[in-house]
């Protein structure tokens, strides 16, 4: 294992969070708030960690698949850990664990809250808590991979994983250049997002925040009752926007690169946006009733439905006290999750197809037992490696989320709250059901299991085995 | 530039490598997914599973917006048809890898015909290499260049040479030797010499020649270039049938040992001047009856890399002065190196340099009318590759009825696979390619002329 790379690229990412802090450091400037202190504190111990470390690269460069893991799990964890401390010194958020939760929810862009006043606390950290969705949502990595000259091939064990669904493709040949497109689509969907927020009334603040917070499928809002109290507008806006930002983002390259044939042909966007459909389609028809017009129960339930499946979790109504039917397809909904190579979480639409079409295969073979089949999607052939990690990434699923489960039961809550607060961070959702709700908090849980809670949010977002191999014996095995 | 390798055995992993390194943006195709996934593990290039030979691969691998594909799978016809493809679906340039002689020596014709930048023939190539070190073990420089084709000897004129005080057009009437001298550099100054150039002194002079001529020309200026007497090959395949055709009137003379008595008739009459020994070349007793003790040097050329590191070793104990070990594998490279086996050669190096160097020559191209950029002396003289077309002004005149820029000098013309050397009653033909050598960087071939 190469410690010296390690604590290198250790030392880049806190040198980009002191950088990364210079956000919320001018909103404090521009709002007059008291954090600027705390701000500049926390942006001081960051840098100067990070500049001593960085001034030499380690003449031993090489990565090895294990070195890649350990980064860029160690890598969430410190971002997370410094990225807590200005709610800290500031005294917004005093408890360092809840300050902790709030700013592991933020990076991994959960959006799960335990503020039961967001209104109250200072907007320069309101929008570093946004800022951080932002982030998260496409990758911290991939964002230094952009702009630190990190030469080799090896890098790719980082991009491996960081980045969302079983298996990655780069775009171009370069990681380099990979990273900057896809941070420049990320950025340019950013941008038309924040100005058709604007032009729908939306104050420059909220647009700023809610802007971040949908590209990342983060989900903080900066308003007590979420998005209920914005215009029917910005709420169809947010909507498209959630979608767009859970879609894979080759779909943009390839638009870009005007292969429109290809695009077109994604199956898996297009499983992802017939589930949407499906979903929305049974909701509205069933809560017609509570709305006075269908239109408002339509606009209601796709916002709730995309705002479950792409991870994001902006609420507008208290789906808590929709019938239980609703509730079980949002926390279905929860589990499917967004697409692959997108900012969402989830187990990935990708996944579920693989796992629906092998299981076919298998209930064929019964039938057939000499039958040789393989599976497909897109007409490229998924190689028997890629399934098995599927498979394997479904147990591992399993099983972290029934011990989180039995973990956090201790405290004597109900079923449903305790199996939805799992599932909402381990998703990067955001809110549950229960006490756990759209109109509640994660608040009232003990610090032990907020830190079970926040280690399912950093598994979820980095897809499990990065944070599996942090806390397994080999890896640190000579 | 964006570039297309087609093949991720050793051959394109090093070819990959060192174009990755040198900024340029690879993609990888292969057949075989694992060969893939571990090349973009090790290297930052884009992977590609699929038969490079079909085109909806090469549209994945991106083949439109390629500047160059290389094609360095194991079967010649594979190499040629992803060529011919690519050139059909995105008109770039190819290299192709084809060592069946039958093939490459139709490289003129493929390429031509074809659209082929460089057809490559990985055998000749180690063949060639074997050559130089068996000519020049001393102080002379080689650069290779226009695809190994001409070798480029760089070396200093002693003191008190015949050249001394002669001038570059005396060397014809003096020596009576057909060199050319294409720079001479003197101090911090680089010069192109043209006929009426007088040497000095302690000049470092750069000439091509061929072989023979060569070996003559050093001999009458009296420059001692040590090369070797007589070589024992070992193993009679297609390297040491390249090897012996290029050493041909070199006066080194040739003893090539191979088991297979089908192969020694046919090595036989394909090279009369050539001893051909049927014998096995591991048995010792063979080797020493064909005289190792005494030998000058010993070129072990056979299939199998350990029965070539163990007869290297043999005939180093027996006191023969200049080894030369074929590897085919280049995984043990650090371990052979270890040995002190003197020289050795392994194709796929070779194979990928050239590529590599030919890639190199492309990219100083870009813009102009030029194949290919040389540099042969840094900043100073450049060799320019030209494919000479209708209507060139340079068609249909001996050279010495053009009237040429100063320090502009026409080095080399190929035609098909011939080498000239041009003098100046020499005419350049249609499709000729010609290599310039001038101080200014020429974009097309009229530029050297006044």
């Amino acid at each position: 294992m190469n410690f010296s790379m390690i604590v290198y690229i250790l030392g880049w990412i806190l040198n980009f969070e002191a950088l990364f802090m210079i956000i919320p450091l001018a909103a404090a400037i521009i709002f007059g708030d008291n954090t600027i202190l705390s701000i500049l504190l926390t942006m001081g111990i960051c840098a100067a960690i990070g500049l001593p470390i960085t001034r030499k690269k380690p003449k031993e460069s090489t990565l090895h698949s294990r070195d890649g893991y350990v980064i860029v799990s160690l890598s969430w964890i410190i971002l997370s850990a410094f990225g807590a401390l200005p709610f800290v010194f500031s005294g917004a958020i005093p408890n360092y664990i809840d300050a902790l939760f709030e700013t592991v929810s933020g990076f991994t862009t959960t959006g799960a809250s335990i503020l039961s006043d967001v209104e109250a606390v200072p907007k320069s950290l309101l929008i570093w808590r946004s800022f951080t969705h932002w982030i998260g949502g496409m990758g911290v990595l991939v964002f230094i991979m952009a702009f630190l000259p990190l030469s080799g091939g090896q890098n790719m064990h980082i991009m491996k994983a960081e980045s969302p669904g079983p298996s990655v493709s780069k775009l171009v040949p370069r990681i380099k250049t990979t990273a900057l497109l896809l941070y420049a689509i990320y950025f340019v969907l950013s941008l038309i997002e924040f100005i058709l927020l604007l032009f729908g009334g939306m104050t420059v603040f909220d647009a700023l925040n809610t802007t971040f917070a949908t590209a990342g499928t983060g989900g903080f809002s900066v308003k007590n009752n979420g998005l209920a109290s914005y215009s029917e507008t910005v709420r169809a806006i947010v909507t498209v926007f959630m979608i767009l930002f859970s879609l894979n983002f080759n779909i943009y390259f390839l638009i870009f690169s005007k292969k429109f044939k290809d695009a077109f042909k994604m199956s898996e966007i297009w499983y992802y946006l017939t589930i949407i459909a499906a979903a929305t389609g049974i909701i509205t028809v069933n809560i017609n009733g509570m709305f006075p017009s269908t239109k408002e129960a339509f606009g209601n339930a796709i916002f709730t439905v995309s705002s479950i499946i792409s991870s994001t979790g902006f609420t507008a109504v208290d789906f808590n006290l929709w019938p239980e039917i609703f509730r079980t397809i949002l926390v279905l909904l929860m589990f499917i999750g967004a697409c692959a190579g997108s900012t969402g979480g989830g187990i990935k639409v990708y996944r579920i197809v693989i796992l629906f079409k092998s299981m076919g295969k298998e209930l064929q073979t019964l039938i057939h037992p000499k039958q040789v089949k393989k599976i497909r999607i897109d007409s490229h052939e998924i190689e028997h490696e890629v399934i098995r990690s599927v498979n394997v990434f479904m147990v591992c699923f399993i099983l972290v989320f029934v011990i989180s489960l039995l973990c956090i039961s201790f405290e004597d809550y109900d079923m449903v709250t305790n199996f939805t607060a799992v599932a909402t961070t381990i998703n990067n959702i955001g809110p549950g059901l229960e006490l756990v709700g759209p109109t509640s908090n994660f608040a009232f849980f003990s610090p032990s299991s907020k830190l079970v809670l926040i280690f399912d949010m950093l598994a979820g977002r980095l897809e499990l085995f990065p944070m599996l191999l942090l806390f397994s014996p080999v890896t640190w095995k000579k | 530039m964006n570039i297309i390798i087609v093949g991720c055995g050793k051959v394109g992993g090093e070819i990959a490598e060192h174009l990755n390194d040198e900024g340029d943006n690879i993609t990888v195709i292969d057949i075989d997914a694992a060969k893939v996934n571990t090349l973009t593990a090790r290297l930052d290039v884009l992977g590609v599973t699929g038969n490079g030979a079909t085109h909806l691969v090469q549209q994945e691998a991106g083949i439109r917006k390629a500047d160059l594909l290389i094609a360095v799978t194991g079967s010649d016809e594979l190499n040629l048809l992803c060529c011919l493809i690519a050139k059909k679906e995105g008109n770039c340039q190819t290299i192709a890898r084809v060592r069946d002689p039958q093939y490459s020596s139709e490289a003129p014709y493929l390429k031509e015909e074809l659209g082929l930048a460089m057809v490559i023939n990985p055998e000749f190539a180690a063949a060639a290499e074997i050559a130089r070190v068996l000519r020049f073990p001393s102080a002379i420089k080689i650069d290779t260049f226009a695809k190994g084709k001409i070798d480029l000897m760089k070396f200093r004129l002693p003191e008190k040479c015949v050249l001394t005080g002669c001038s570059v057009k005396e060397i014809m009437s003096k020596l009576n030797c057909d060199v050319l001298v294409c720079t001479v550099e003197r101090g911090d100054n680089a010069y192109i010499p043209n006929g009426d150039f007088v040497f000095e002194e302690k000049d470092i002079i750069s000439i091509i020649a061929s072989p023979a001529n060569a070996n003559a020309f050093f001999r009458k200026i009296d420059y001692k270039i040590n090369q070797v007497k007589d070589c024992i090959i070992a193993g009679g395949g297609e390297i040491a049938y390249y090897l012996c055709k290029i050493l041909k009137k070199t006066g080194i003379s040739l003893k090539l040992i191979e088991k297979d008595p089908k192969r020694c008739e046919e090595l036989c009459t394909a090279l009369p001047d050539v001893t051909v020994i049927c014998g096995d070349a591991a048995d010792q007793q063979t080797l020493l009856e064909e005289g190792l003790v005494n030998a000058n040097s010993f070129a072990a050329l056979t299939n199998f890399d350990e029965e070539n590191v163990m007869l290297s070793l043999f005939a180093k104990t027996k006191g023969c002065k200049k080894l030369i070990t074929k590897i085919n594998r280049i995984d043990f490279f650090d371990v052979i190196k270890q040995l002190d086996l003197d020289s050795i050669i392994y194709p796929k190096n070779i194979t990928s340099e050239l590529i590599v160097s030919h890639v190199r020559a492309m990219k100083n191209t870009i813009g102009s009318n030029v194949q290919t950029v040389y540099s042969i002396i840094k900043g100073k003289a450049e060799a320019a590759e030209f494919i000479i077309r209708d209507s060139s002004p340079v068609l249909g005149k001996p050279l010495m009825e053009l009237r040429f820029k100063p320090n502009v000098l026409v080095a080399v013309i190929l035609r098909g696979n011939r080498v000239i050397i041009p003098r100046g009653s020499d005419v350049i033909e249609k499709n000729d390619s010609v290599i310039v050598v001038s101080d200014i960087r020429p974009h097309d071939i009229s530029d050297i002329l006044e």
